[in-house]
């Protein structure tokens, strides 16, 4: 307390004109703003006046970064002296799927060495898409004794050891949550490097890894953390141990199961259906690896009250679902594997009334011979059932204009529209026309829509729909779409809210990369690939805005990469 | 939407069932072969293909990032394209949901013996599919694998019911007389069976190719496939 009454004093002598106008003392206001969680918020608060940006950020707690690059960790450490919660993203989306080069960077070191000074009270940890180590994990994990929750989300360059060395040495551990990571998985043997004494694990997350873990380990961990809400396995957890976990942890919010695959006894079945309806605080539920209809109805009981539903590694079929959904009144987000094809989406829009997102994954992404999947008849079937449905990821081998006019007039909330029609350029598959009147309607119809994606053969037209309808779009992802530059000039001169620009296989130059200037300077970053912009373009454009962290790699296919607001220095690796 | 307005772009819709079974609406996706390959194939497109649909022609420029997952050797095979990398926009570890599946579930059962791979054709399909019968210990489980390969049929019913029908010697004839298919194998001794009559064990023992063929042309092997069960005993 007595550094901020320091401030305090020190502050009061220097805006005299702002206490005039400030009404209130600034315990008040710093008490009033620490009840603002969103870091927008806070950033508009922040440029109120000097009392009040003083105020924000001594009661600032929680800090997010969406671009590792656009600010340096001393940086941050010098204007938010309180923060105990850490949100970093690093490398462009694309690097999901291969697009980024490996060692592009975004490595954590230089962050936690600089909060190990500065913030040694810090108790949360969440990466998106970051590099982290075992030796960063490590140092994390006997840097902060009041460590509480560590998230990976996509990140790589660590291994099995680093979660054993986290295991091992937070001992106020509540939380780790370690999704779909570039992991190197050596081995199981980590769990068991909780002590016996370790008992505040609330959220335990190992669903994306590929080893066996030591069963008996688990439940006994299972067992004394009496606050566990979430729990999410790995296919090595068999259905019997499922339900042994289940008997002492009823009290769960959210599981993940392991393989859903088993030979049972009647007893087992019964049992393990028993275990699962005792659950009834699970609101979501996921994992369900080779789950077929044989095992499925275990489940009915325990779906009444689940609002997310999450069936992405499960090819069921569209019967087994139907009968699923028939369970699940309250659903309010469905992930599935299009093997459950039109007639299950069918059955998602008669069962599903109060759903919200609805996520259809290809079960065969990369098997273009004979194969099923979901057609717009599937997506507008959901429409039609569904009018609360606002997040959409979809990816089909066929659409039409006319269908998707239908959808948003019967959903016109969109808020996310990612429509993935997987043969990229493929036209209205009945009127053999561009679908630039599908993504037409999405922007002139959906006015809160942030996010979208689109996909099939596209002309200029699109993106002048986009640039001038879409009001309120932050993201927009690109792929082998668009005639010349005039469609990414239409993007960049309209949409004010653009924040994130993806683009690959586009025949977009340097005239379009050039014209966006003044835009880049609000947004969080633009990737190119295999389009037509040049080195030369790159470099002008670096030269015009020497604020922006510009990268440009040559050869086949070349990228850029624009980050903004640099106001650090980037460390260049051997990129 | 009018399903009977639909074009199925992704896939031939070959049936295997009794007749009148399965369900009415999805006939009318079926098209023909030739629109999944490179046009200078020109195969006929003759069976099952109920909508052939007057736009196909104008398809050309959709099948180019095709990605083709067949034997080198096989001759009828148009030349596999590159992948774009990167596309569909689909994280690592959601490829191969499916085939993880198979593969974890057969490598707990069949332990690590050598792979037994045969080639499968269909007759109307322009290219076959290799299947490694170790992955399987049952009919009914090849028969899925199959199906997911070659779009759905069923041989009979579905399920095991449907495998049992086969065995069943006067549904077989119901099934043989049918314009539906059936899955023979030629065998060590270069004879064409019907599947299904000999152990599973035995089956894969002597199974060198398998041929799902129409019903119809099957009816001759039947008389032989009785024969051969009463040599073998």
């Amino acid at each position: 307390m007595e550094s901020s009454e320091l401030k305090r004093s020190k502050d009061s002598v220097n805006s005299c004109e702002s206490a005039r106008r400030s009404s209130f003392p600034d315990e008040v206001l710093e008490r009033v703003l620490s009840l603002l969680k969103s870091h927008r918020d806070r950033s508009s608060v922040s440029l109120v006046c000097k009392d009040w940006y003083n105020a924000e950020r001594w009661s600032r707690t929680h800090v997010f970064i969406g671009n590792c690059y656009s600010v340096s960790p001393e940086i941050v450490a010098r204007r938010f002296p309180r923060i105990r919660s850490v949100t970093l993203k690093g490398k462009p989306r694309f690097s999901d799927f291969n697009l980024v080069p490996e060692n592009w960077g975004a490595d954590i070191h230089a962050w936690l060495v600089v909060f190990a000074a500065k913030y040694p009270f810090l108790e949360e940890l969440r990466l998106k898409r970051m590099a982290i180590s075992d030796e960063s994990l490590e140092f994390l994990a006997v840097s902060f004794p009041n460590f509480k929750a560590l998230s990976l989300l996509s990140c790589d360059g660590f291994s099995t050891n680093g979660l054993a060395a986290i295991a091992t040495h937070c001992k106020n551990l509540t939380e780790l949550d370690i999704q779909e990571n570039g992991i190197d998985d050596i081995g199981g043997s980590w769990l068991s490097c909780f002590p016996e004494s370790f008992t505040t694990l609330e959220v335990l997350n190992f669903a994306n890894l590929t080893s066996d873990i030591n069963f008996d380990m688990l439940e006994k961990l299972v067992g004394r953390c009496k606050s566990m809400r979430v729990l999410k396995l790995n296919r090595s957890v068999s259905l019997e141990q499922l339900q042994r976990l289940l008997v002492n942890a009823p009290q769960l919010a959210e599981l993940g199961t392991g393989l859903f695959s088993q030979e049972l006894t009647i007893r087992e079945y019964e049992e393990l259906e028993s275990a699962l309806s005792n659950c009834k605080n699970m609101h979501t539920l996921s994992g369900l690896w080779d789950a077929t209809g044989m095992y499925l109805p275990a489940l009915y009981l325990a779906c009444t009250h689940l609002t997310f539903l999450n069936l992405s590694y499960a090819a069921l079929q569209s019967v087994e679902l139907a009968k699923l959904l028939a369970h699940c009144p309250q659903l309010k987000r469905l992930w599935v594997l299009d093997s459950v094809e039109d007639k299950g989406l069918e059955a998602v829009g008669l069962n599903c009334p109060l759903l919200e997102e609805l996520r259809v994954f290809p079960a065969d992404p990369f098997d273009n011979e004979i194969v099923h999947g979901v057609t717009e008849a599937g997506f507008v079937a959901v429409s039609f059932g569904c009018p609360r449905l606002h997040y959409v990821l979809y990816f089909c081998r066929q659409m039409t204009n006319a269908a998707v006019a239908t959808i948003v007039q019967n959903c016109p909330d969109f808020t996310h529209f990612r429509l993935c029609i997987m043969n990229p350029g493929q036209p209205d598959y009945l009127t053999n026309e561009p679908m630039d009147e599908a993504f037409g309607a999405v922007v002139k119809t959906c006015t809160k829509l942030q996010r979208l994606s689109v996909s099939g053969l596209l002309t200029d037209l699109t993106f002048e729909y986009i640039g001038r309808y879409a009001k309120n779009l932050e993201t927009l992802s690109v792929a082998f779409a668009g005639r010349s530059d005039w469609g990414m000039q239409c993007v960049l001169g309209g949409c004010p809210k653009l924040r994130k620009l993806e683009i690959r296989d586009c025949p977009f130059g340097n005239a379009a990369l050039l014209s966006g200037l003044e835009k880049y300077e609000s947004m969080r970053s633009l990737w190119m690939s295999a389009c037509n912009v040049t080195m030369n373009g790159c470099r002008l454009l670096a030269r015009e805005m020497p604020r922006l962290n510009v990268e440009a790699r040559g050869g086949m296919p070349h990228h850029l990469s624009l980050l903004s607001e640099m106001l650090g220095t980037r460390q260049t690796e051997n990129y | 939407m009018e399903v009977g307005l639909k074009m199925g772009f992704e896939e031939t819709e070959l049936r295997l069932g009794l007749p009148g079974g399965g369900d009415g609406g999805e006939v009318v996706r079926k098209r023909g072969f030739s629109e999944t390959v490179d046009l200078k194939l020109k195969l006929s497109s003759k069976q099952g293909s109920s909508g052939i649909d007057p736009n196909e022609e104008k398809m050309t420029g959709l099948t180019k990032e095709k990605n083709l997952l067949l034997s080198a050797t096989d001759p009828a095979k148009p030349p596999a394209k590159a992948q774009v990398v990167g596309w569909p926009p689909v994280r690592s570890f959601r490829k191969n949901i499916l085939a993880t599946a198979t593969q974890k579930s057969s490598s707990d059962e069949s332990g690590g013996e050598k792979a037994a791979f045969v080639k499968v054709s269909m007759d109307g399909a322009p290219y076959l599919r290799k299947v490694d019968l170790r992955m399987y210990t049952s009919y009914h489980q090849l028969s899925d694998a199959l199906a997911k390969m070659f779009s759905s049929f069923t041989i009979g019913n579905c399920g095991s019911q449907g495998v049992k029908d086969f065995m069943n010697e006067s549904k077989l004839m119901d099934l043989l007389n049918s314009s539906d298919y059936v899955p023979t194998y030629e065998d060590k001794d270069g004879d064409w069976m019907l599947v299904g009559d000999v152990p599973w064990e035995m089956f894969v023992e002597s199974c060198k190719r398998l041929r799902i063929m129409k019903g119809t042309e099957a009816i001759g092997l039947a008389p032989k496939a009785v024969e051969k069960c009463k040599k073998r005993g």
